[in-house]
């Protein structure tokens, strides 16, 4: 399929990068014309699956994210990439409230809040190489 | 990320500023938790009025702060949240144990 247009972006496995990559990847869907409540789904997407990276994919240690953000259409995918332990039970970890680390007092519901508000969240891991989280989201206009 | 806090009676008013994600979550828990217990209150309230993002991470620290304050048998409620932060709080199912109010007023008189 004809690619419109692509970005890639890799930053260090620290927190404060959350921000930074969620700001990055709304701002080049900007291009598609979202709406803002669009704009807040992309962001708060983007934000869960770059924070599993950190916690889960790096346990906190140091490594590199990876997001790369295509333009098909009208349609945006977004792929966030660690090179970390990788998730040996995927349908586990989408199903809600799960937690692997419960004593961090997380919700589980960082799959869950991806999958509303992404079109579509596809999950390829493998343990001891890392996982790649893929999302797409389209706009229809008229 | 701001955290500041208001009394009113037996009520801690938490107010968040900035955005509420993994990153900034520890902080949001430390300063409300000292907060907690400098003050004892029985009730907490959150308002989000000027909360401008909020992820999953951040539904954690309410949880957790719900969770502190329910078994000391305090009520705790949210205020003035912005339509994608309902979101978030709909999605995750906060909505079944903390409810939500229009404003301050409203809050303290129904918690």
């Amino acid at each position: 399929m004809r690619v419109d247009n692509e970005m890639k972006l890799e930053f260090l496995s620290k927190s404060q990068n959350e921000s930074f990559a969620r700001s990055v990847v709304a701002a080049f869907a900007a291009q598609l014309d979202p709406t803002i409540e669009e704009i807040s789904e992309i962001k708060t997407a983007v934000s869960e699956a770059v924070t599993n990276a950190i916690i889960h994919g790096y346990e906190y240690e140091q490594g590199y994210v990876t997001i790369v953000c295509r333009i098909i259409d009208n349609t945006i995918e977004v792929e966030v990439t660690d090179k970390g332990k990788g998730i040996e039970d995927i349908e586990k970890a989408r199903q809600p409230l799960y937690t692997s680390r419960p004593e961090l007092e997380r919700s589980g519901m960082g799959f869950t809040v991806m999958e509303t508000f992404m079109d579509h969240v596809s999950v390829i891991s493998e343990l001891g190489k890392g996982t790649t989280v893929i999302m797409k989201k389209s706009f229809k206009r008229d | 990320m701001q955290v500041s806090f208001e009394t009113c009676n037996n009520t801690l008013i938490i107010k968040l500023n900035g955005e509420l994600d993994h990153h900034s979550a520890s902080y949001v828990r430390d300063s409300i938790d000292d907060e907690i217990l400098a003050k004892n209150p029985k009730n907490i309230i959150f308002d989000m009025s000027r909360l401008n993002f909020m992820d999953s991470s951040g539904i954690g620290v309410i949880i957790g702060r719900y969770k502190l304050i329910a078994s000391n048998g305090g009520k705790v409620g949210i205020v003035s949240m912005k339509p994608q932060i309902r979101r978030i709080y709909e999605i995750c199912g906060l909505k079944r144990i903390i409810p939500s109010y229009d404003n301050k007023k409203t809050a303290i008189e129904n918690l």
